[in-house]
């Protein structure tokens, strides 16, 4: 298996960009990356699109080719991943997993959603089909509903506090504000936080991350030709994706991720690190609570004390163990399928220095975590600066 | 009854999906049945009193269109 490096990343801004299309979007993170790693489209030999669901959303199948050929490509295999929030991801581990295996020299992996153009009830119900429709879903358990419950077993069993979940709201946004890239560059109280509208409860809207669109790309290649294109690559030192049940009532314990864990554990022993090397992670924080359980579940808190970790500031730009310098899902934005490549072109700018005014100190080693429904699909990458 | 059960988990739900937009609000649970597995189901009622919590039973009550729907016992 050969090592790969990432050479070039690309992303566009996230939010409600009501002007914009989805292959807009897509195109304009693949011309960034693409230039980024000095590669031109008629070098990559195959595309990888991350989406979770144009054909809800904006009505459109077939999108890989749709976009890949408005990008440039030449007659190359272009494939579309799903695995709902996790669908970009996905596309990396699926991109990387052909250069690892010596099938193909560059490749691009991307995502892309478009989600503003529909109302937040029909919103609702397209992401209530990363769940289980057939059970939770006819039961009217939304991803909020189904967080809500994670966070209330939570709470009963290690005596997590609602405080500690808007410490997480509050860190993130403190960050997003500080990312021009941002959906929502606005910085939050405690206060704020806590008397926010409720959407399930125990969560309230500042819970939970935002609708947005917007995509991001990524360029790889194997790492001893990493050089040829761009001094500033980083080398992709573990990438796992794991699987689980898609419905909450199916798993034997909701406080953990046994995927997420299961990931994690896999990606730390090819790495050959631990949870105390990472110095800058982006954990998939759709819900408060999600980055909590992430934090404990990849090692960064005892079983339980990812809540006291949040409320102690170990998590800020700063701290022991940075988590979502960007502002995570929850400031920046949560474009479901653009999300895991853009964890990645997040944790790849912190390794270049390039972070402005988010930059954390020491940043040789990164994580990422991109988890699909509410634990069904997990993907952990972990980088290393070149 | 092998349907009853006890409340693992639950949350009350103010921003439904589309389709059950006349519901709301409305709690959900993951019960534990008294005959083994878990499932997701509606609580019936609409006061702080019907409301159920973590631990407490529950009691089958019908299921209309696939959904089973509990009411707080006791």
């Amino acid at each position: 298996m050969r090592a790969v490096a990432v050479i070039g990343i690309g992303k566009t801004a996230f939010g409600a960009l009501g002007e914009r299309d989805l292959r807009s979007l897509a195109v304009e993170a693949v011309e960034n990356a693409l230039q980024d790693a000095g590669v031109s489209p008629k070098q990559a030999e195959a595309f990888y699109l991350g989406n979770f669901a144009g054909p809800s959303f904006v009505g459109q199948n077939h999108l890989a080719p749709y976009v890949g050929m408005a990008a440039g490509f030449e007659g190359i295999p272009c494939t579309r991943f799903e695995d709902a929030c996790a669908s970009s991801g996905s596309a990396f581990f699926h991109a990387w997993q052909t250069v690892a295996a010596g099938i193909y020299d560059v490749v691009v992996a991307a995502g892309v959603e478009k989600m503003t153009s529909q109302t937040t009830p029909r919103v609702a119900e397209i992401l209530a089909g990363a769940g289980d429709m057939a059970g939770e879903g006819r039961a009217g358990a939304t991803f909020p509903a189904l967080f809500a419950m994670i966070a209330r077993r939570h709470m009963h069993e290690y005596g997590t506090t609602r405080e500690q979940l808007a410490a997480v709201a509050v860190k993130n946004h403190a960050n997003g504000a500080k990312n021009p890239l941002a959906h929502m560059r606005k910085v939050i109280t405690l206060e704020q936080a806590l008397a926010g509208k409720p959407i399930a409860e125990p969560l309230t809207v500042y819970d939970c991350s935002l609708i947005s669109d917007g995509a991001a790309a990524v360029v790889i290649v194997p790492l001893e030709q990493a050089a040829w294109y761009n001094s500033r690559y980083a080398k992709v030192l573990a990438v796992v994706q794991t699987s689980d049940h898609v419905a909450l009532d199916e798993k034997a314990d909701i406080t953990h991720f046994p995927a997420v864990k299961a990931a994690g554990a896999k990606a730390y022993a090819m790495a050959g690190v631990g949870p105390n090397d990472i110095e800058v992670a982006e954990l998939h924080d759709c819900f408060t609570i999600a980055e909590i359980v992430a934090s404990e579940d990849l090692g960064f808190a005892a079983k339980g004390e990812g809540g006291p970790l949040a409320a102690s500031g170990a998590t800020a730009i700063g701290g022991r163990i940075p988590i979502n310098t960007s502002g995570g899902l929850k400031s920046k934005g949560h474009p479901v399928g653009a999300t895991g490549v853009g964890q990645i072109c997040d944790v790849v700018t912190q390794l270049r220095g390039d972070a402005g005014e988010r930059q954390v100190g020491k940043h040789r080693i990164g994580l990422t975590q991109n988890l699909g429904g509410s634990g069904a699909t997990c993907v952990v990458t972990i980088l290393e600066a070149a | 009854m092998g349907r009853d059960g006890v409340v693992y988990t639950e949350t009350i739900v103010h921003a439904p999906p589309e389709q059950y937009a006349a519901d709301a609000p409305y709690q959900l649970a993951i019960v534990e049945l008294d005959g083994g597995g878990r499932m997701t189901a509606r609580v019936l009622g609409k006061t702080a009193e019907e409301r159920v919590k973590i631990g407490q039973r529950v009691r089958f009550v019908e299921e209309r269109s696939g959904v089973a729907y509990y009411r707080r016992d006791g």
